[in-house]
């Protein structure tokens, strides 16, 4: 199944961030080794080279390491991925505020908002 | 990385016509390139003239630096716009054909294809469908290990389930080292599988880019991007 990807932004960088989701939610575990480039544009339905720039963006971020002959892994420091992480958690909480006060709600409001279908999910 | 195909200053008319106008492309190995244009910009004549179908008014076209002939079609795979297999023959014959033919032809990689596809090799091209028989000259011309694969519309009647399996056999068959040219108008199906683009209009070239250059400066597709600069 090819990855889905947006039309309009460049392809490493979605690529790069997809690679980043499945190191942080598991699907790669630390130290795991990475497909081979080839597999991995097999995969995604992308351009081999493509592939190659995306994965040379995630080595130089330390998040994938490669040994020279023996293929790409991910990282050990798992730190580092909880880092990652947190920092995107981070993001999608200020978009999801950013988009709430469009909508001309104030930051109190909306909290009392999420307590309440929290509340409302645990009954 | 080498130059596999350049073309200087390439030109064909028929008649007063000018299909091709001073045209000039360079490719190096190890790409996907997108050949893409409206009907009637010259893609198909290109393509032809790239494997010594037609000959140049001026200009030249040269594979590894010599002039198109026999050893240039040595290194390259072509898909023709239209078959020339004989329809009454059944695909076990053809592969057996294109065996004793190309010294490049890998027979396992074309029956492994085959039977992914659930193509049976002891029926006749006549009885297929027109997807089927897209596919199987697919097959044939991906199963050869070649310097430059030149596919002209490889995938317009196949649909997309195949299409996709289709973009997946090119991605995972051809050599590092090798480059293809794929011309079409389904930019959007083989967008991502593409590194460099070409767009050619009433024999000229309008834009070489990659894939990337373009979404980064554009902020949108390459098919959105073809669709704003060829709007009828």
């Amino acid at each position: 199944m090819p990855w889905n990807l947006d039309s309009d932004r460049p392809i490493f960088i979605q690529i790069v961030e997809r690679i980043q989701l499945d190191i942080i939610s598991g699907i790669y575990h630390p130290g795991e080794k990475l497909p081979s480039v080839r597999e991995l544009a097999g995969i995604a339905a992308v351009n081999p080279n493509t592939m190659q720039k995306a994965l040379s963006e995630l080595e130089r971020s330390g998040l994938v390491y490669s040994h020279r002959t023996s293929g790409r892994f991910i990282t050990e420091d798992t730190e580092m991925i909880e880092n990652l992480k947190a920092s995107l958690a981070e993001e999608k909480i200020s978009e999801f505020f950013e988009s709430m006060t469009k909508l001309g709600f104030q930051k109190t409001e909306i909290l009392t908002m999420i307590e309440k279908i929290i509340k409302g999910e645990q009954e | 990385m080498s130059t596999i195909l350049e073309c200087k200053n390439l030109t064909k008319r028929y008649g007063n016509f000018t299909a091709l106008d001073q045209i000039n492309i360079s490719l190096e190995g190890g790409h996907i390139v997108g050949l893409l244009g409206p009907n009637g910009s010259g893609k198909t004549t290109l393509i032809k003239i790239i494997n010594g179908l037609l000959t140049p008014t001026s200009g030249e076209a040269t594979v590894h630096g010599k002039p198109i002939g026999v050893e240039s079609k040595k290194v390259i795979s072509y898909l023709p716009d239209h078959t020339y297999l004989n329809k009454n023959m059944r695909i076990r014959d053809i592969i057996d054909y294109f065996e004793d033919f190309y010294s490049d032809f890998d027979t396992k990689r074309a029956y492994d294809m085959l039977a992914k596809l659930s193509i049976n090799p002891t029926d006749k091209l006549k009885t297929m469908s027109k997807g089927t028989k897209e596919k199987v000259q697919l097959i044939l011309v991906m199963s050869r290990h070649a310097d430059l694969y030149v596919l002209d519309e490889p995938i317009a009647g196949v649909d997309p389930a195949a299409r996709d399996y289709i973009l997946n056999t090119i991605l995972s068959n051809y050599d590092e080292n090798a480059t293809i040219l794929i011309s079409t108008h389904l930019i959007a199906d083989i967008e991502n599988i593409l590194d460099q683009v070409i767009f050619i209009h009433n024999g000229h070239i309008r834009l070489s880019s990659t894939v990337e250059e373009i979404r980064e400066q554009n902020g949108k597709s390459v098919d959105a991007l073809f669709r704003e600069v060829f709007k009828c």
